[in-house]
């Protein structure tokens, strides 16, 4: 037996329109904590998602070996990749809140008695000596609801290890915890690691690496740039790899006149929601002017979308602040009102935010725009389908007809009408977030054009992106946040990847050494 | 092309299986009772028995569209039903004849029925305020406000009536369910309601004429407009036959037609499907969710206060058992009807098949002299398998 755990040997992965790995080879060696690194939609999930059975074998081209024996997984490819030794905790968890820590740790597979019922006294004894195995203090007859986010983790990964796991996989573990719950988490990795348990590491918090890794893998648009161990390398010299593509002629830039201020947030604060799914804003500030286009950067999380659903009036906790629309005061938490000034906000996630799906073309574009065509009594059908077909036209929509379901568009085109919805209303102030996310090539390279279009036109546009080439190529200033903080705005021609990125981590300019 | 034709078949597939299967159940209940289902006594008695139910069933479709349900319906129909024999009974015939002592008694009694409807129409809104605001404002779940109303309602139906049945009511009031128009009317009424289908399908070409839209070969309006009109002329025929045109079909009409343009053609009616399709998505299209769910269980609240009247006048009396297992009715007629208990999806028209689909069963059996608790189980059994075929169509979609 080698001493590598897990290989990957040449590993693509296609999907309709992108190449989401190609040609894809590293080695995992038994025993170490092995990082994988790379931005976002840089493939780090796909990669686990084949490791894990979701993608199962042949649906991917090259070779996935697990202690030196090819990863052939067919039918229920998940439970078989537990069975191998295999174990996953995914990014969101997946836990039963009202189960106490011992149900949920056996779920599918509680130990029974012989009259068939559940044996509780085995159930916790076991769980109990599954906890101390790995020295993990969890109160175990408590409910998860109870737990809080760190021990909700730790059940994860008790949940993970039952099946006495050879290899573990974490995907970005830290995201929901605190400074310290990362630190007990990295005690108890390193426990494991003690006791001969391999673990991948999947995060995009470079600072992280350091501190637990022994190897790291770097991927950037799918493809491997390079494995190595953590004690050869820097900070800097990840961040270079991690975004060190070329600036390819992939965006149209045009000239465009910029304008007077035509909206200035000062202090946007807003306070966590009861479920902490929602980044807290502190004190951001912006402004925007007319014909110009705006990047928000930052890591997923940073609050980009928040703030952008906080101006825009949709529903927030304790939103403090103010806005100002050409140099009046909007009053806050209305979508109305927003709309009323002429703002208009493309959300990020275009199936549950944006679109009925169900619903055809020209009712999903005119639902915010129909008081444009109607009188109390009466929609003007002839006006608003016209108004309709207009932009259909002018996006290039590939559909049969307005008619057809949403459902039955591709990405690109269901992103275009959720664009045209938002057109409809004419907005002044544009509020894009992540327009671009996947869709194909092709209908990015129009969306570009149609923002600088639109700029030209006088609209100032703000785009939230995760992609760093994007917004380099087509913003003229960017703000990154970070942890719900605005940590500083760049002219497009001083911003560099490496700045924003360093600016993304939460460091400044000097710390990052990117000055 | 804007609307293409393979989509416009695709959304008139549910609607077409739907008449299929009326015809079919149609079909089989006139072989099993040797055709007196098809006499025009039974079909004119079949269309009034419908009337209540598809009232419900028409602003059941808008609280299921929403995303929300109603099992209060019944009940509330039933008290609005009891209000309105008690008004007649003893508040109004108390109370009117003080403050005009000289009015002739056919007057009083024209007087007592319009008051007791207005005062009636009322009620049901106000009813419909209660739950709606516990449903759109305060957020309790439309399932427990109304199972909540439905016995809230009963429990004040059975403390106003005493256990007693109320009566008597107003003739005028009776003429509601049990009138008919005269035949010529009846006729000239046919008349004018095609000749104003021909106008707006010539109307509507004109529009799309001056819009600069491709119009379709004038041939398939006509055909349409000729169907139409052949289907109201052979109604008219057949009611004619027996005593003519039912009160309460028209009144069932003219709300299927008001709420249809409503669902269609108004802001309203479009917020109200956004809403049931995608909470959040309308929400974040600047569109006031919970002013419009408010709205939808007013309308509900009035359409039952309108199933309430005809339910009094058609029994002429306020009973006890009023409305009971209404609500039930009603919401199998919107399913069988193709509304998605999902939300975002369903239509009046359906809604109305679906009535009459239920009404069918219930009317074929009771011919057949079938026993009641064979009707139970047979409209229970009816109503899943017609969700079961919902499910593998969109299944297979």
């Amino acid at each position: 037996m080698s001493e590598y755990i897990l290989q990957f040997d040449g590993v693509t992965k296609d999907f309709p329109g992108v190449r989401a790995l190609s040609n894809v080879s590293f080695k995992v060696k038994e025993g170490e904590i092995h990082g994988i690194c790379g931005e976002n939609g840089a493939g780090k999930s796909t990669l686990m998602k084949i490791i894990s059975g979701v993608y199962p074998h042949g649906s991917y081209q090259g070779k996935v070996l697990f202690k030196d024996t090819e990863l052939s997984f067919s039918g229920l490819s998940i439970r078989q990749a537990i069975e191998r030794g295999i174990a996953i905790v995914y990014q969101e968890f997946a836990l039963v809140p009202q189960l106490t820590v011992g149900e949920n740790i056996h779920l599918g597979r509680e130990p029974l008695n012989n009259a068939g019922l559940i044996n509780w006294h085995r159930l916790y004894s076991e769980t109990k000596e599954l906890l101390d195995r790995y020295h993990l203090r969890i109160p175990f007859e408590q409910k998860v609801i109870n737990l809080g986010v760190g021990q909700q983790q730790m059940v994860e990964i008790a949940k993970a290890l039952i099946e006495s796991a050879s290899l573990l996989i974490l995907d970005e573990p830290t995201s929901a915890l605190t400074e310290k719950e990362v630190e007990s988490l990295f005690e108890i990795l390193h426990k494991l690691k003690a006791g001969g348990v391999t673990c991948i590491y999947i995060s995009h918090k470079l600072e992280e690496f350091f501190r637990i890794a022994d190897s790291l893998t770097v991927i950037r648009d799918g493809a491997v740039i390079r494995s190595l161990p953590v004690k050869e390398t820097s900070t800097e010299e990840v961040i270079k790899m991690m975004v060190g593509r070329e600036m390819k002629e992939r965006f149209p830039k045009t000239r465009h006149e910029i304008g007077d201020i035509v909206l200035e947030a000062k202090e946007i604060t807003t306070s966590p929601d009861a479920a902490k799914t929602k980044r807290a804003l502190q004190e951001v500030s912006f402004d925007i002017r007319a014909g110009e286009i705006l990047g928000i950067a930052g890591l997923m999380g940073s609050g980009r979308s928040e703030l952008l659903t906080a101006i825009f009036g949709a529903p927030v906790s304790h939103l403090s602040g103010s806005v100002s629309v050409k140099g009046e005061k909007m009053p806050l938490g209305s979508i109305r009102e927003a709309m009323a000034r002429g703002i208009s906000y493309v959300p990020e996630d275009r199936k549950r935010q944006g679109l009925v799906v169900k619903d055809t073309i020209s009712n999903n574009m005119s639902l915010p725009n129909l008081y444009q065509f109607s009188s109390i009594l009466a929609i003007n059908k002839l006006k608003e389908i016209r108004e309709c077909q207009r932009l259909f036209d002018y996006l290039k929509i590939k559909s049969n007809s307005l008619a057809s379901s949403v459902e039955s568009l591709s990405g690109g085109n269901q992103q275009k009408v959720v664009i045209a919805k938002w057109l409809m209303s004419k907005p002044r102030i544009l509020f894009l977030d992540e327009p671009t996310r996947g869709i194909d090539v092709g209908a990015k390279y129009e969306i570009y054009k149609l923002i600088n279009e639109l700029a030209a036109d006088g609209v100032a546009v703000v785009m939230v992106s995760s992609e760093l080439p994007e917004l380099l190529g087509i913003c003229d200033r960017i703000l990154v946040m970070h942890e719900g903080k605005a940590m500083g705005v760049l002219p497009v021609e001083q911003a560099t990847q490496e700045k924003l990125m360093t600016l993304a981590a939460g460091m400044t300019l000097e710390e990052g050494g990117a000055a | 092309m804007t609307l293409h034709i393979i989509d416009r078949m695709r959304m008139q597939l549910k609607t077409y299986t739907m008449i299929l299967a009326l015809l079919v159940i149609w079909l089989l209940f006139g072989f099993l009772t040797h055709w007196v289902f098809f006499s025009p006594t039974n079909l004119s008695n079949l269309f009034r028995q419908m009337t209540i139910i598809s009232f419900l069933a028409i602003g059941m479709v808008l609280v299921i569209v929403t995303g929300n349900i109603d099992l209060s319906v019944g009940s509330v129909t039933g008290f609005i039903g009891v209000v309105a024999a008690g008004l007649q009974a003893t508040i109004l015939a108390k109370l009117l004849p003080n403050l005009f002592p000289t009015l002739p008694p056919q007057s009083m009694a024209l007087l007592i029925t319009v008051l007791t409807i207005l005062i009636c129409l009322i009620v049901g809104g106000l009813i419909g305020v209660y739950q709606g605001t516990l449903v759109a404002y305060l957020g309790i779940p439309s399932f427990i406000v109304t199972l909540g109303g439905m016995l809230l309602f009963r429990g004040a139906l059975l403390g106003y009536t005493q256990g007693k049945t109320i009566v008597p009511i107003e003739q005028p009031f009776k003429a509601i369910a049990q009138g008919y128009l005269s035949k010529s009317v009846g006729f000239v009424l046919a008349g004018a309601v095609i000749v104003a289908i021909f106008i707006f399908y010539l109307w509507n070409r004109n529009q799309r004429r001056m819009y600069g839209f491709p119009l379709k070969p004038i041939y398939i309006d006509l055909l349409k407009a000729g169907g139409f009109s052949a289907a109201i002329v052979l109604y008219v025929l057949i009611m004619n036959d027996y005593q003519g045109l039912q009160n309460p079909v028209l009144l069932m009409a003219l709300v299927a037609i008001v709420f249809s343009y409503i669902t269609k053609n108004t802001r309203f009616g479009r917020y109200a499907y956004a809403i049931g399709g995608n909470r959040e998505a309308t929400m974040l299209s600047g569109i006031n969710i919970e002013r419009n769910v408010f709205k939808v269980f007013i309308l509900m609240g009035v359409l039952c206060a309108v199933s309430g009247i005809v339910l009094t006048a058609r029994v002429a009396a306020g009973s006890i058992s009023g409305g009971q297992n209404y609500e039930l009715s009603a919401i199998a007629a919107c399913v069988i009807g193709g509304t998605s208990l999902m939300g975002g999806e369903g239509t009046i028209f359906g809604a109305i098949i679906g009535s009459l689909i239920m009404a069918s069963l219930e009317n074929g059996m009771s011919v057949m002299n079938m026993g009641i608790e064979w009707q139970f189980m047979i409209r229970g059994l009816v109503l899943i398998f017609a969700v079961y075929v919902d499910v593998v169509s969109k299944r297979n979609r």
